[in-house]
């Protein structure tokens, strides 16, 4: 495998316990240990992490931005999904 | 699931829209052609001048005056090859493959900033790069923290955030320097000298001789103009500058109370041409020390993959 054949990795890191792992940003590496190792160097330096996933981009499945509307339109009339829709007397107190 | 397909007047709509509306530009999403190389070349670039900016101070690492000095410094330069390598993967998500970006500096295709064509001769340089150098970086690139492109944009946001301190200490430096002895001072003025001249031709060329800065406006890439830039950074300088004590090697430069700015004097394009050009004082040196620094590497990789390709085939076997 030469250098060229390097695959890239995405890299997720969790900030600190409590939160989820969020996208950091990518790399090239042999393999999966590699891959840790080189995103600890270059995404952790100040310490922004307790803990790092790595996947390679290759096994990562997208929406494409042409399914956009397909997808995601529909919830844009669906107010009655969130409290603000429903009226509540402020005797009530808050709910 | 239906794929909703666009015709290309829809596709370019769309594009400007988002530009128009403020937004960000993904991989993913339609753009046209020119605005994709057009990224390319310059995050490219900037990825290259991330890689090359460790040569000159890389090369103070063991010669630093303290350790406090050499921690400072060697954080600073592994930054910069950190930056390099987020700028390397934002180029990479508009299709161009990290090998090609890398062979074309090694081949002196590509360019980097010319700012690093210059030598580091003194420690002073070290406080000058940080002050200087990084500040005008420093400039340019909160600026670009909202270029229209995601990736880009992302990248320099956290650029930015861990730059600042490659300026606080390169401005310690010098500032230790300018209350120190009087060859001390005498090192920080004569780096303020040198290095002053060449961190504004860093902005680029006059607006009026630039032509491609004025879609790269239109784009979004670029949100401030190369002039106005420079003179954000004077402008930001001079008092730093009078705090230090240090004189700056412009005979023209004065506070215009009505423009509230400083007047400058005249920038001679000739010489930052001709170090564009490949005509600096460093530029066959930088180009050879990547060179060999990618060779003195190869064993490495070389390496790392025999050893990725032999634990593949342990595992399989088990």
């Amino acid at each position: 495998m030469s250098r060229k054949d390097w695959p890239l990795w995405e890299v997720f890191i969790r900030s600190r316990s409590g939160l989820h792992h969020k996208h950091a940003g990518s790399l090239h590496a042999p393999d999966a240990e590699m891959a840790i190792s080189n995103a600890r160097d270059v995404y952790t330096r100040r310490n922004e992490g307790v803990s790092i996933w790595v996947v390679e981009s290759r096994h990562i499945h997208a929406t494409t931005p042409g399914e956009k509307e397909e997808l995601f339109d529909p919830a844009e009339d669906k107010a009655y999904r969130h409290p603000t829709f429903y009226d509540i007397p402020d005797e009530v107190g808050h709910m | 699931m239906q794929f909703r397909t666009m015709t290309a007047q829809q596709q370019q709509e769309r594009f400007e829209a988002i530009i128009e509306a403020e937004g960000k530009v993904e991989p993913k999403d339609w753009m046209p052609e020119a605005y994709r190389k057009t990224l390319i070349r310059q995050i490219s670039q900037h990825a290259h001048s991330e890689v090359v900016g460790m040569l000159p101070e890389g090369r103070w690492i063991t010669r630093a005056p303290s350790l406090r000095r050499k921690v400072a410094l060697l954080a600073k330069i592994q930054d910069e090859g950190g930056h390099g390598l987020y700028l390397y993967s934002a180029a990479e998500t508009l299709g161009v493959s990290r090998e090609d970006m890398v062979s074309d500096l090694l081949t002196g295709k590509a360019k980097y900033s010319s700012i690093f064509n210059y030598p580091t001769i003194t420690w002073a340089d070290i406080g000058a790069v940080g002050w200087l150098v990084d500040g005008a970086a420093i400039v340019n690139q909160i600026m670009l923290q909202k270029a229209s492109f995601g990736p880009y944009s992302r990248a320099m946001i956290r650029i930015c955030k861990e730059e600042s301190f490659h300026q606080r200490q390169g401005y310690e430096i010098i500032l230790k320097l300018a209350q120190g002895t009087p060859e001390q001072k005498e090192l920080a003025q004569d780096a303020l000298n040198r290095w002053w001249w060449p961190s504004l031709m860093m902005f680029g060329p006059n607006d009026d001789a630039s032509p491609n800065s004025a879609q790269s406006m239109a784009w979004k890439i670029k949100r401030i103009s190369n002039d106005d830039l420079r003179q954000k950074f004077i402008d930001q300088t001079v008092p730093q500058a009078n705090f230090l004590g240090l004189t700056i090697p412009d005979p023209d430069l004065k506070w215009n109370e009505e423009r509230k700015a400083y007047d400058f004097g005249e920038i001679d394009w000739e010489e930052f041409f001709n170090v564009v050009k490949g005509n600096g004082p460093c530029n066959k040196e930088r180009l050879r020390d990547r060179q060999e620094a990618h060779a003195n590497g190869e064993w490495v990789r070389e390496a790392a993959s025999a050893y990725a390709a032999k634990k593949a085939e342990r595992k399989e076997a088990a």
